[in-house]
């Protein structure tokens, strides 16, 4: 308990009182002129905003993907289980330029979609991107083993019952999946929140279009305005607190439904 | 509703689980489906609720084809021996989830499928268990809302897989009994599988005895327990003394000593002869049919058991009354009182 309680503290709850410490050097009216710039708004909407829908994204399709996984035989199905990890893995530069190069108006599907006239790289749609691809992991991860565990008779139940395989899979599968699915959303938005690597390379970071909070961050630092970046960066930390905290609480309140085996 | 099964075939791989079944199920009966595990009683019930798909064959459900339409549309309940609860929703919703999924042209309202659910809850008499969940439930209270739930849709037929393979002996006897007397209320033509012949005995009408994927026995519990028609049927129901025997000539032989029963009518070749445990009288040295030396002796209850070694080599289990103690080392004669022999080795 104790060990825990310091561990804890040394790596978390330090480094964040020091942000904040940090950010104390300025008064409230510099910290708000600070953070209510365009730039900085920009910045944070971009993140947050393209964050979520990335998470959402990716809590349909990592659905389907564990759907298919756990549920099908088929053949390479372990090799696609492992492709599942990649973006774990994959060092985020490596993401991002591999993107990049994928989605250029002179890339595989870049060119393509340059000529339906939908620009990928160096816009805010290049971001989304970046942003689905280094989330998908989380949702296939948190989802997979509970769905394994999910005997399959409560379904052939739920059939016997009368219901249609529509009614089985909102009635009686999601509630089932509800506290995983929330938990791989919640996983999934805070990385595409914090993600830096990946998406600067196909972001362009034009201000106030295509430019992540993170970056604004660095660039703020590399101009030694350090009391800027620690603004802003209490503002993501307070953010993402209060998000994932209010994602906390709608995943107590699915468990609390299905309590405990 | 009858159901009427006929030349059933069904393989996963090589594996035959079911191979030729043909089966009549009549209206209002509690029909058990007895064997060991593997035997096909619980892929046979499968392919009654429309689970499962059969290779070839017909099921008909009063002469109309059953195979035509899927689990949704036969209108068969089912409980399923670990319950198949849904754990995110309430007793009451558990019950109530096949009125809710009706199409809406025939649902009812909230109040009937209220009235309803409470209906059987109290038919089951766990109506005081409504707004707890599954997991707060013992399993056999368990066993009892699945069963409710399955009820609920006013189902054609009623199909029980293991209903209480998964409970200790003690709720099993209780809710043997309860199943019993419940069906003689509601009377509707059940199915129940079962490995536990006791079970199958005791609260079925009619047992089938079932052995790798055929039928070997259809019959009421005196008749499959008295007159078990094949060496399977008497060796799996009941307590029973297995003899290899050699049929010669109007004479039996036990190895290559001849021994003093009737051979009318056997077939020549090797046989077998079954005698149930209790069914071997024990008498004083000579005096019988069999000779042999009593080995260990044990006591359960009312019943001395006791292991003896016939003077031909096998060694045989007798459960004799405690009238007349045992002893290991007391050489004993034995009468049969009844026998069935069967041809084939």
């Amino acid at each position: 308990m104790g060990l825990t309680l310091s561990w804890l503290s040394i790596i978390i709850l330090i480094p964040l009182a020091g942000l904040f410490v940090k950010s104390l050097e300025l008064s409230p009216e510099q910290f708000w002129a600070i953070i209510s710039s365009r730039r900085t708004l920009n910045a944070l909407r971009v993140s947050f905003g393209l964050a979520f829908a990335a998470a959402c994204v990716n809590l349909v399709m990592g659905s389907i993907i564990v759907w298919a996984l756990v549920r099908y035989r088929f053949p390479g199905r372990r090799i696609f289980d492992a492709i599942v990890d990649v973006p774990f893995a994959l060092p985020t530069a490596v993401a991002g330029v591999a993107l990049t190069a994928l989605f250029a108006e002179k890339g595989w599907l870049g060119a393509p979609l340059a000529a339906l006239g939908i620009k990928v790289a160096f816009t805010p749609v290049g971001i989304f991107v970046a942003m689905i691809f280094i989330g998908i992991p989380f949702v296939v991860r948190t989802v997979q083993p509970v769905l394994q565990d999910l005997d399959p008779e409560i379904e052939e139940a739920a059939g016997s019952l009368g219901a249609s395989r529509w009614q089985t899979i909102i009635r009686v599968i999601l509630p089932s999946l509800a506290p995983a699915l929330l938990t791989g959303l919640a996983l999934a938005f805070a990385r595409a929140v914090g993600e830096y690597g990946s998406v600067i390379f196909i972001a362009g970071n034009l201000p106030n279009v295509s430019e992540i909070a993170p970056l604004l961050i660095v660039i703020r630092l590399s101009e030694f305005r350090y009391a800027d970046a620690t603004a802003i960066a209490v503002v993501m930390l307070v953010v993402s607190f209060v998000i994932i905290f209010a994602v906390n609480r709608l995943q107590r309140w699915a468990q609390s439904r299905i309590p405990a085996r | 509703m009858t159901i009427e099964v006929k030349n059933l075939v069904k393989k996963f791989g090589s594996f035959k689980a079911l191979d030729g079944v043909d089966l009549k199920v009549n209206d209002g009966e509690l029909l058990a489906l007895l064997g060991p595990s593997g035997s096909g009683k619980t892929t046979l019930l499968r392919i009654i609720a429309g689970l499962d798909w059969p290779d070839s064959g017909d099921v008909a459900f009063n002469g109309e084809d059953a195979l035509a339409q899927g689990a949704r549309e036969r209108h068969v309940g089912f409980v399923f021996q670990h319950y198949a609860l849904f754990r995110h929703m309430t007793v009451f919703e558990n019950v109530a989830f096949g009125l809710r999924v009706q199409p809406r042209a025939v649902r009812k309202d909230e109040a009937a499928i209220r009235a309803r659910v409470k209906e059987l809850l109290d038919l089951v008499q766990l109506d005081w268990l409504a707004d707890r969940y599954p997991s707060q439930l013992s399993g056999g209270q368990r066993q009892r809302i699945a069963l409710a739930r399955a009820l609920a849709i006013e189902p054609r037929i009623l199909l029980l897989d293991e209903p209480f393979g998964a409970l200790d002996a003690k709720v099993r006897k209780e809710l043997r009994r309860w199943l019993r007397s419940l069906h003689h209320e509601i009377n509707v033509t059940s199915i129940f599988v079962t490995h536990d012949q006791e079970e199958a005995l005791e609260v079925a009408n009619r047992v089938v005895v079932m052995d790798k994927g055929r039928i070997e026995q259809i019959g009421s519990p005196d008749d499959v327990y008295e007159t078990p028609a094949t060496a399977f049927v008497h060796g799996f129901i009941g307590e029973s003394i297995e003899l290899p025997i050699q049929v010669e000539g109007g004479v039996i032989r036990l190895g290559d000593q001849p021994l003093a029963l009737a051979a009318d009518g056997l077939a020549p070749g090797a046989s077998k002869l079954f005698v149930r445990r209790h069914d071997m009288l024990v008498g004083p040295p000579g005096s019988g049919t069999f000779e042999g030396a009593v080995q260990h002796v044990r006591n359960f209850g009312p019943v001395q058991r006791a292991e003896v070694a016939l003077s031909g080599g096998e060694t045989i289990e007798i459960d004799a009354p405690r009238d007349r103690e045992l002893r290991a080392g007391d050489t004993i004669g034995l009468n049969p009182r009844r026998y069935r022999i069967y041809a084939g080795a």
